[in-house]
């Protein structure tokens, strides 16, 4: 149906640089999500994308067109908030309508539209009520449907599911993604929610601070995050980053005399990564910690969770640092035991503390 | 540190029964959860507790103690609201220091002094001491919220939903400190939520209100492994639990009328209908499993990835570690674990067995 | 799925016509915003220009056609406004002007008017009741309208809806309306014309206002803030002055003012109720008259007198009214 590009495309309001120039190409029929902390320029570059505001320099190309300086009717995008924005006067129906009755399609169109529509998302039934005595999640269904209706080149989607309470969320999260799936429609979707952005994107664009810190499959943002940024964002809970110095294929750790020695096929990376200085970030996710009586490294339990099907045990390995590592539920460990574990090997990462950038190993693991 | 009773406590407001006939309760030491969606009651009975609001009928006791004629300044609790519990006007060390100052206390400066520098200590913001609130991130404040029921050692300590306003990461962390200070502190702690995962992670012991009932009260394993109602159920435990209409045909269960065949278990005596609820762990596939279906999406989470598997009617919610590799489409088998398998009937009560 | 390398933007595209530049415009528009203001600006305040510009006129100046912009200052206006004075006789004219050695700069000033000074003028006297009875009244109001306004936003009180809407109707009479019967009422009572009477009557007057204002204020407070303080360990009352008044500023020193500057303007109710003993200033000020009729330059230097206290307590309360001229809308 369509692709989208940004090249340079930045905003500034006034002093404040909210979106730093920044490149993305998304191809037809992608599910591409912005995800960041709040205030990290998601929603302007959303906006941006669709019309609602100005680009401060750069150009947006939409199928190959400059759309740039195009009126937002002119993009044929749908736009879907984080509040659903129904229009209380009118029935789903004809809320539902509204997008096409504004084109001017005929009454058999409409209908047979709306009908399709409302359909795909089960709401047939509440075609007569109005927004006002929906629940939540029907009323997103709603605000859904109306953007579908148009069958638009492009489904831009700001917090969708924002105002949900959580159980709700993990259903209309799996909805939307079918949605896609049966569609394919072009989709930008912003959330702050890890998890939402994990499970939905096809590619996931993590922000930070006005710029863009990586783009990925989900797959590569949790196994390869580029920075300690994102190593810590992504993953409930992130990474674990532990900071030592490097010396002859064995990092120190800062307190529990903890010495890590460096898994094969690291060494000339970490040499041409550190660029000669000792200082060193280890990552690993909670659930590379294999915990082991004769483990290398040793932490001291600070609390332990039970999170329904597994567990995840807090230990600190000095004063600063807790790290978490994830272990069967059904075994009870009181504050203050000592745990012995070891790093899964292969999945081990390794960062340079000055740059924040994640060191690269030899070849490709 | 106090042993708190409630005994067949009912609140109605005009129109409302938000408390019918609850009764638990939280023992020395202990860290219980309140968890229930909203409207169920839950702030209510911590405002009982705190003596805010007056109870229709029933009883309060603080280790056997009969609290009801006794004022809220008088019943020794610390209270941490959701928002709006810093009082905007003060620095962050009057906050912390004003429990201290009541005429109740009578505490001396200097001992507030060394009070408030060692609550500040334990929770890391030494260095915000003399900030205004108003210029502090959520975490801060909620920090300092935290603190002012610390700093004087209460009877109990009331929470209601301090997390809920913060960002995922904040609230990762806060509730992993909370859990620490708790055990290390020993204090009794009534905690109050809608979120399921904190209730699992931090809680010694959780009761389930809905609509003003306590429906179960339990280990946090009691209620994911032994839910009492398909409300608990489907409220704790994420992915939500599977959970379909099955039929009982001569020892054999058949679910939402497609070719998942079971057998029934041998102690248990089912009706013809009732419901079944599958904890997506419990589905797990197998190249040589006995069961398949279709992959129609997968959401993968990081840690592990969610399939929704099609079979004829059924849509069947799996996990499996790490980030998978199948494709939309792929047909995939699968065994279900039967000894898991939870048994409801039409009316949503659990069988017992 | 096509990527860009084979049909993206780089073969050559029509650019679009650009609808929605928005930055010169917007520009444009600002601009043309600032001028528009300051027009609208320079129209309300020339009625102020102009009086402040005859307080500093002499007579001959204020009735010369057409008003002159460009003149010479003088404090004629004042000399007119604060004292009593009488006419020389042109024989002791002369022989003031020939030996003005000893005088000081007002005597000299009257002297040039022909006139020697006999002492202060009653105007004195009425800015000084102006003082005493808008502000005792001013602060009445505002800590009678607090208490109220707390009992009323956090208590349950049988007919508090019919109550609110009473404490409202008082004011919605126009004052002429009651002036009469007032008048009567006080004759009765021996009010007419005492500070007490006048100090009663705006303090009723602006208690509903205040009441109304202040509960909108304190509403706004949430109560969970005192509802800690109680289980902190404290009694109301304290929470009331620890928690609730140093989050109320704002609405009081908004109320503090409006409160004042009613009072402190108040014309219909002084005229008929005063006379000589607690006239305020406004009637005063309209009735000030001159050897030939209305002295406009001493009007002119009293109301510019006049105006100074409140906006003197405006200024000094700014940062508080800005947030709380807004009745809470804006604040956090
Ligand atoms: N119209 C505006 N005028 C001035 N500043 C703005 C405007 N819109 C956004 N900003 C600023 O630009 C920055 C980026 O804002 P944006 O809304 O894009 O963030 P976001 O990533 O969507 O955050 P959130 O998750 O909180 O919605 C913020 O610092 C914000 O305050
Ligand atoms: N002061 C009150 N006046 C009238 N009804 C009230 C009052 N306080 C609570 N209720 C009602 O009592 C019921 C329980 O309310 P409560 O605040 O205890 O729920 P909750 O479990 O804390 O919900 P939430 O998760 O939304 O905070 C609700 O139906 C609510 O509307
Ligand atoms: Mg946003
Ligand atoms: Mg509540």
């Amino acid at each position: 149906m369509s692709t989208i590009e940004l090249r340079q495309v930045e905003k500034k309001f006034g002093d404040l640089h909210a979106v730093k120039p920044l490149d993305l190409t998304i191809q037809d029929g992608e599910f591409i999500v912005l995800l960041g902390p709040s205030g990290c320029g998601k929603t302007t570059t959303l906006r941006m994308i669709s019309g609602l505001e100005t680009v401060s320099g750069g150009t947006i190309w939409l199928n190959g067109r400059n759309v740039t300086w195009l009126h937002p009717s002119a993009r044929d995008i749908a736009f879907v908030f984080q509040f659903y924005a129904l229009y209380p006067h009118l029935t789903v129906w004809r809320n539902i309508a509204f997008p096409l009755q504004a084109q001017g399609e005929s009454r058999e169109t409409v209908d047979k539209r709306v009908t399709e529509v409302a359909q795909l998302l089960r709401i047939e039934h509440l075609l007569g009520a109005h927004p006002g005595q929906l629940s939540g999640g029907d009323q997103q269904r709603v605000a859904l449907a109306r953007a579908l209706v148009r069958r638009p080149a492009a489904f831009l989607m700001d917090e969708p599911l924002g105002a949900l309470d959580a159980d709700f969320r993990e259903s209309m999260r799996s909805e939307i993604k079918r949605l896609h799936v049966l569609q394919h429609a072009t989709t930008v979707y912003v959330t702050h929610d890890q998890i939402e952005a994990m499970a939905m994107g096809d590619r996931i664009v993590v922000m930070s601070e006005a710029a863009i810190q990586q783009i990925g499959t989900p797959s590569d943002v949790y196994n390869d995050p580029s920075n300690l940024f994102v190593a810590r964002f992504i993953g409930s809970p992130g990474m674990n980053l532990v900071p030592g110095k490097y010396a002859d294929r064995v990092v120190q750790m800062a307190g529990l005399d903890n010495r890590y020695a460096v898994p094969q096929g690291w060494h000339t990376a970490l040499n041409k990564g550190l660029d000669g200085g000792s200082d060193i970030v280890v990552g690993f996710r909670p659930e590379a910690a294999q915990i082991n009586d004769r483990g290398s490294l040793v932490g001291k339990v600070y609390a332990s969770e039970m999170q329904g099907s597994s567990a995840v045990l807090h230990l600190t390995i000095n004063e600063n640092e807790i790290i978490h590592i994830r272990t069967d539920r059904l075994i009870p460990y009181p504050i203050d035991t000592l745990i012995h574990f070891d790093i899964n090997p292969q999945m081990v990462r390794f960062f340079n503390p000055k740059t924040e950038a994640a060191i690269k190993p030899e070849v490709a693991q | 540190m106090s042993h708190v009773e409630l005994q067949h406590i009912t609140k109605n407001f005009p129109g409302v029964t938000a408390l019918e006939d609850v009764s638990f309760d939280v023992k020395d030491g202990e860290f219980f959860v309140l968890l229930g969606p909203t409207g169920a009651g839950k702030t209510t009975t911590l405002r009982a507790i705190a003596g805010l609001e007056h109870q229709d009928a029933g009883s309060i006791l603080f280790d056997g103690e009969l609290m009801d004629n006794v004022t809220p300044s008088d019943r020794d609790v610390a209270l941490v609201f959701q928002q709006y519990s810093l009082y905007p006007t003060m620095s962050v060390f009057d906050n912390l220091a004003f429990p201290l100052r009541s005429p109740l206390r009578r505490t001396s400066v200097e001992e507030i002094r060394k009070k408030v520098e060692e609550t500040a200590e334990i929770l890391h913001i030494s260095h915000l001491l003399k900030r205004k609130t108003a210029h502090l991130s959520g975490g801060e404040m909620q920090r300092v919220s935290i603190g002012r029921a610390i700093v004087r050692s209460p009877r109990v300590f009331l929470m209601d939903e301090p997390l809920s306003n913060l960002d995922a990461k904040l609230r990762e962390a806060l509730r992993v400190e909370l859990q620490h200070l708790q055990k290390t502190q020993g204090s009794t702690t009534l905690f109050v939520t809608h979120d399921q995962i904190e209730a699992l992670t931090m809680a010694d012991r959780i009761g389930v209100l809905n609509e003003g009932k306590l429906i179960q009260v339990g280990t946090p394993e009691d209620i994911y492994d032994r839910p009492s109602t398909t409300f608990i159920a489907q409220l704790v435990g994420s992915p939500r639990i599977n959970l379909y209409n099955a039929q009982q045909q001569d020892g054999t269960i058949t679910i939402c009328d497609s070719d998942i065949h079971m057998p029934a278990p041998k102690d248990g005596k089912l009706p013809a209908d009732f419901q079944v609820g599958l904890r997506p762990e419990d589905v797990d596939l197998d190249p040589n499993g006995i069961f398949s279906g279709q992959l129609v999406l997968a959401e993968p989470l990081g840690v592990e990835t969610i399939l929704h598997i099609q079979s004829n009617k059924c849509t069947l919610l799996s996990i499996v570690p790490g980030i998978s590799t199948y494709h939309l489409g792929d047909l995939l088998k699968f065994n279900i674990a039967y000894e898991h398998i939870h048994y409801f009937g039409l009316n949503g009560d659990r069988f017992k067995s | 799925m096509a990527s860009f390398e084979e049909t993206g933007p780089r073969t050559p595209v029509v650019e679009p016509t650009r609808v929605d530049k928005v930055h010169p415009r917007a520009k444009l528009g600002k601009s043309f915003r600032v001028i528009l203001t300051l027009i609208v600006t320079f129209i309300m305040i020339i009625p102020v220009l102009v009086m402040i510009m005859t307080a500093f006129k002499s007579r001959a100046d204020i009735v010369t056609p057409p008003p002159k912009v460009l003149f010479h200052p003088t404090l004629e206006g004042f000399l007119y406004l604060f004292t009593d004075r009488s006419l020389f006789s042109p024989s002791n004219l002369e022989a003031a002007r020939a030996n003005p050695g000893n005088l000081d700069y007002w005597q000299k000033l009257a002297l040039s008017v022909g006139q020697k000074i006999n002492g202060p003028s009653d105007y004195v006297g009425r800015l000084k009741n102006s003082v005493i009875i808008a502000g005792t009244s001013t602060i009445l109001s505002v800590i009678l309208g607090l208490f109220a306004a707390y009992a009323f936003s956090r208590f349950k009180i049988a007919g508090k809806d019919d109550l609110l809407f009473f404490i409202l109707s008082t004011r919605m009479l126009p004052g002429v309306v009651v002036t009469i019967p007032l008048f009567l009422l006080y004759k009765q009572l021996g009010w007419n014309d005492t500070h007490i009477g006048m100090i009663i009557l705006y303090t009723v007057f602006n208690l509903s206002f205040s009441v109304w204002l202040l509960k909108g204020f304190i509403d706004e407070i949430p109560i969970e803030y005192e509802e800690a303080a109680l289980v902190d360990g404290y009694t109301r009352l304290q929470a009331f002055f620890k928690i609730v008044l140093p989050q109320a500023v704002n609405g009081i020193a908004a109320t503090t003012v409006f409160c004042l500057i009613f009072a402190w303007n108040e014309y219909a109710f002084a005229l008929m109720l005063t006379s000589q003993k607690a006239r305020t200033a406004p009637p005063s000020i309209a009735t000030m008259l001159g050897s030939g009729g209305l002295e406009w330059s001493a009007i002119a230097a009293g109301s510019l007198g006049f105006l100074i206290p409140v906006a003197i307590v405006t200024f000094v309360l700014r940062d508080y009214l800005l947030r709380g001229v807004t009745f809470g809308a804006v604040r956090k």
